[in-house]
């Protein structure tokens, strides 16, 4: 008989799996990539502790190198965590805010642009984040735009279709810039870019092609986010990271994950993503989540929707055919 | 068909289809199931609506019932336009 569908059947042998990464990381690295180390940047939150804290458990200290790269939108916590991170597990970092870089891109502007579009009073000391609604009730998903006056007062609209790819295409700078540096720093060091995804943002597509999603190995990417958070203690991580809430850390009012992306917290997306990964019926998730069978379904249709809209951030460039030289 | 459900297929033909060959799917077929429409189509149909038909789809319209079938469409369109 299945196990019941508790948070039980994310139960992780950390140990085991600690070292079954272990061992795949120092084979990627000897072989397949040919690198001498890694770089992670590390922005504070769980994924890219635990990815870190998992290379260094690998490959020892000396091999990794952490890049802190906050920019005017970030948390105070990121830098103060990250910087926490590095001196915890003894790695090189090295700190470059990426503000400058994304002011002369013009990240700030055409994202401001756009939200004056939608709020014409929007301007100095105002606050922004967009946020998802729709589709786990029954609807389509859009998003709307949230924005905070200086004086506290929170205005919400629902963002145009022109509006909000603006938004997103200059927020995705962010992500972008980062990468760049990431990469600077793998190559000047001949080493290799670890890549920070959890199973659900993998599986669903929560990433920037070219930025975040780039990289050259994923060491969490099969890990439920529950999974995450106990591999980070078993790794003995500073209880203030263990203990973070996952925000996106792009906008700047807070924003969580599950406002953005997943429209669900965490612990019951990954739930919901084990039951329809192990067939398990939209009642049983009802049951286990305290929701009725229609809204587990709906759920579950949101995730596959997710699942099938984001696959091409997965793909390597389309080609006319074939080259049988370079295949894997 | 009605001239809007021809005119949307006309739309989503030549924007979403690309005038690869496929053919927009039946009148009652679900955009979403046939992979016609993803969310960002769905943000695209809706700003293609609200400008050919001068009308306001509110957030509580936005709606597979509303907008995920060219006869949905059709209808759906049809009473805004009566109420306006």
């Amino acid at each position: 008989m299945a196990a019941a569908l508790t948070p039980e059947v994310l139960a992780l042998d950390c140990g085991a799996e600690a070292e079954r990464i272990a061992r795949w990381m120092r084979h990627a690295l000897g072989t397949t990539l040919r690198k001498r180390g890694v770089v992670v940047a590390m922005s504070g939150g769980i994924d890219s502790s635990a990815c870190a804290a998992l290379a260094v458990h690998a490959l020892g200290p000396a091999k990794v190198f952490g890049l802190l790269l906050p920019e005017r939108d970030s948390s105070g916590f990121s830098t103060a965590r990250g910087r926490q991170l590095a001196q915890h597990l003894g790695i090189a970092h090295e700190l470059h805010d990426i503000a400058p870089a994304l002011e002369a891109l013009g990240c700030y502007r055409q994202r401001d642009e756009a939200i004056r579009r939608v709020v014409p009073a929007y301007g100095e000391g105002w606050k922004n984040k967009i946020v998802i609604a729709g589709g786990t009730d029954g609807g389509i998903n859009y998003f709307k735009l949230v924005v905070q006056s200086p004086d506290g007062a929170m205005h919400e609209q629902r963002l145009p279709l022109r509006e909000y790819l603006q938004i997103v295409a200059a927020t995705n700078f962010k992500q972008r810039v980062r990468k760049t540096l990431e990469y600077f720093h793998a190559d000047r060091l001949n080493h290799a870019v670890i890549g920070t995804p959890n199973r659900l943002e993998y599986d669903q597509g929560f990433f920037v092609k070219n930025g975040d999603g780039a990289a050259d190995l994923k060491p969490i990417a099969h890990l439920y986010k529950t999974q995450v958070y106990a591999m980070a203690r078993h790794l003995g991580l500073p209880d203030e990271i263990c203990a973070a809430v996952p925000t996106t850390d792009t906008y700047s009012l807070p924003q969580g994950q599950d406002e953005f992306y997943f429209a669900l917290p965490y612990a019951q997306m990954d739930l919901a993503l084990w039951a329809l990964n192990h067939g398990r019926p939209a009642a049983e998730l009802a049951q286990a989540l305290s929701i009725g069978e229609a809204q587990a379904q709906r759920i579950c249709a949101d995730i596959e929707n997710k699942r099938r809209g984001t696959h091409y951030l997965h793909a390597r460039p389309l080609l006319v055919e074939d080259i049988a030289a370079i295949a894997d | 068909m009605t001239t809007i459900q021809a005119q949307v297929r006309q739309y989503i033909e030549d924007n979403f289809l690309m005038g690869a060959g496929a053919a927009a799917p039946d009148d009652d077929a679900s955009f979403l199931e046939h992979h016609v429409l993803d969310s960002t189509g769905f943000l695209e149909l809706v700003a293609y609506l609200e400008e050919a038909y001068a009308i306001r789809i509110g957030d509580d319209e936005m709606l597979p019932e509303n907008l995920d079938s060219l006869s949905a469409i059709a209808a759906f369109v049809e009473r805004k336009r009566a109420a306006a």
